[in-house]
């Protein structure tokens, strides 16, 4: 479904803050698989889902995705294949659209926008329904103004309108790290349930070792833009949070005996 | 009277301008200095057409197309090249200058002895009225031709400001909206931001040069200088008409920009009343501007002070 092959990429290369966010990443997705991304803060777990989004273009690599090479599609071109929940709460809705509006931006996500009446009956009434189905209350007032919602309300909504039309790939970049526990927790039951639904391709990036642990089919653990570790099947199955933890505190000792050891050899031979 | 009368029409005239205004600066969050072009830009074409015998509605469609083709030069400029939103339409506006006296030959064109849309308007109402050209107006009497006027600039400005907002309701101007509001969002819904930019600053200049056009036809000629100035004008209305209505609902803001425009007008022309100088106008202008910029940030300031004591 998704085939990452080799993807490099460099910010402000050539300059003193040059970072080598992705070095060469290999992932293949298949079919229906939720593959979980965690790592240490800067390992490129989140540029890695910037990449395939098409934020930025790699310097290096090919991405293709449902059969198709993506590598240099714009990032709006990519919107046809691709569903996406941000961090931010804010930046995934449209605050002084109303509900309904941003609902039926949605609808649209990644096909042609013409002189066509944007509400349609038959659109807002299955709104309703998918609405209601978020058990917030929403449902009577898909004519208000989404800026006026609270943050878990605006991210179960962004994840409405990702999976509106049915997405090649899901992306969900650290979707519940802004949110109180209580919503967190909302937005994940949610997650599960349209992923289960529509049987979505989907890569998830997040900070929750627990929810690193308990989702998902894969788990792949991002350092200095690479894939350090690939858990898949059984062994996924087995990961606790304090496994996830220990891999971390494995990552640290082997930088700090890194440096160390620059160190030592800087001294004796510099 | 007819000078209220007067004051209404050009209110409402301009208020196309503060519906452009609106679109750029509000919806796109988009300095746009291009406007100060498109209305020079608009009253020449409609002018110089008018001039060569087209009919004043075709001319004055002509002069919206003009200016949607120099908002959409301003739009690439800052899409495609990468120039700065302010400067892509300084250098649009600057252009124009030439371009418009090219378009009329000359730094004035009289329309005295044209057909005009004020022409045809009284001619239409002198016929309603069977030759009469005073009628009674609540006790006022008021010239045919004055209130002739004001009927048809009233109904042009309800036409294009019902379109507008049944147009920012369509997939289309859903999808412009929120390029305004959200643009990693847009772009994640596949959205190409770019050309959406391009097509509202055209809009915008649209109704810029269209009221442009009206402009000229109401006072009877197109001059290579009314457009100084004009982006603040149209400013200070959206900033009143916002003032009004209060809320941010698409159809009350349109509303209320059109509300602005005129009430913005009435001040002037009391003000012009109570000796102001013509001069100062624009000075004014500027000033009112300034202060409604700074005087919600001083207000806030104030009250978090207040909140902190």
């Amino acid at each position: 479904m998704l085939e990452i092959q080799g993807v490099a990429k460099t910010f402000n290369s050539g300059t003193p803050n040059e970072v080598r966010s992705l070095r060469g990443v290999h992932l293949e997705l298949a079919a229906g698989s939720w593959v979980i991304i965690i790592g240490t803060n800067g390992s490129g777990k989140s540029t890695l889902l910037n990449a395939v989004a098409g934020t930025f273009l790699v310097d290096e690599g090919t991405i293709r995705l449902a059969g198709r090479e993506v590598t240099r599609w714009p990032e709006h071109a990519r919107a046809e294949l691709i569903g996406r929940v941000f961090q931010n709460p804010f930046s995934g809705t449209s605050p002084s659209l109303t509900i309904e509006e941003n609902l039926s931006l949605a609808a649209l996500r990644g096909r042609g926008r013409g002189l066509g009446w944007g509400l349609k009956q038959s659109l807002v009434s299955r709104m309703r329904d998918e609405v209601s189905r978020l058990n917030m209350g929403l449902e009577n007032r898909l004519e208000n103004a989404i800026g006026s919602l609270s943050g878990g309300q605006r991210q179960a909504l962004t994840l409405l309108m990702a999976t509106w039309l049915r997405p090649e790939l899901l992306l969900l970049d650290e979707h519940t790290a802004a949110l109180d526990p209580k919503s967190a927790d909302l937005v994940i039951a949610l997650t599960e349930q349209v992923v289960a639904r529509d049987q979505l391709t989907t890569l998830m990036v997040t900070h929750s070792m627990h929810q690193a642990a308990s989702l998902g089919d894969r788990l792949i653990m991002m350092h200095r833009g690479q894939i350090i570790h690939d858990f898949q099947g059984a062994e996924k199955r087995r990961l606790r949070p304090d496994d996830l933890l220990a891999r971390f505190e494995e990552v640290r000792r082997a930088e700090q005996l890194d440096e160390s050891a620059a160190q030592m050899l800087a001294e004796q031979y510099i | 009277m007819s000078l209220l009368i007067g004051t209404f029409t050009i209110g409402f005239i301009l208020s196309l301008l503060a519906l452009g205004v609106f679109i750029s600066f509000r919806i796109f969050a988009f300095p746009d200095i291009t406007a100060d072009g498109s209305v020079t830009l608009g009253a020449a074409v409609a002018a110089t057409l008018m001039v060569h015998g087209t009919s004043p509605i075709l001319a004055s469609l002509a002069a919206f197309g003009a200016g949607m083709i120099a908002g959409a030069c301003t739009g690439t400029l800052y899409t495609r090249f990468k120039i700065n939103s302010l400067l892509s339409g300084i250098l649009v506006m600057t252009s124009l200058y030439s371009i418009n006296l090219h378009i009329m030959g000359q730094s004035n064109v009289p329309l005295l002895s044209v057909t005009t849309l004020a022409t045809q308007s009284e001619q239409v109402a002198v016929k309603l009225m069977k030759g009469a050209t005073t009628l009674d107006l609540a006790g006022w009497e008021v010239s045919v031709r004055d209130a002739s006027l004001l009927a048809a600039v009233g109904l042009v400005v309800t036409l294009t400001g019902a379109l507008l907002y049944l147009f920012l309701r369509t997939n289309l101007g859903m999808a412009m909206r929120a390029t305004g509001d959200n643009v990693q969002m847009i772009r994640a819904l596949g959205v190409n931001d770019g050309n959406m930019i391009v097509f509202g600053v055209a809009i915008s200049n649209g109704f810029v040069a269209l009221s442009g056009a009206l402009l000229a036809q109401y006072q009877g000629f197109a001059d290579v200088g009314m457009g100084i100035g004009m982006v603040v004008w149209g400013l200070a209305s959206v900033i009143i008409g916002e003032a009004l209505v209060g809320t941010n609902q698409l159809g009350t803001t349109i509303v209320g920009t059109v509300m602005g425009s005129v009430l913005f007008r009435l001040l002037v022309a009391v003000a012009l009343r109570w000796g102001l100088s013509p001069n100062d106008l624009k000075l004014i202008t500027a000033l009112f501007v300034f202060c409604a910029l700074i005087v919600p940030q001083f207000l806030r300031k104030k009250r978090l002070r207040i909140a902190h004591a």
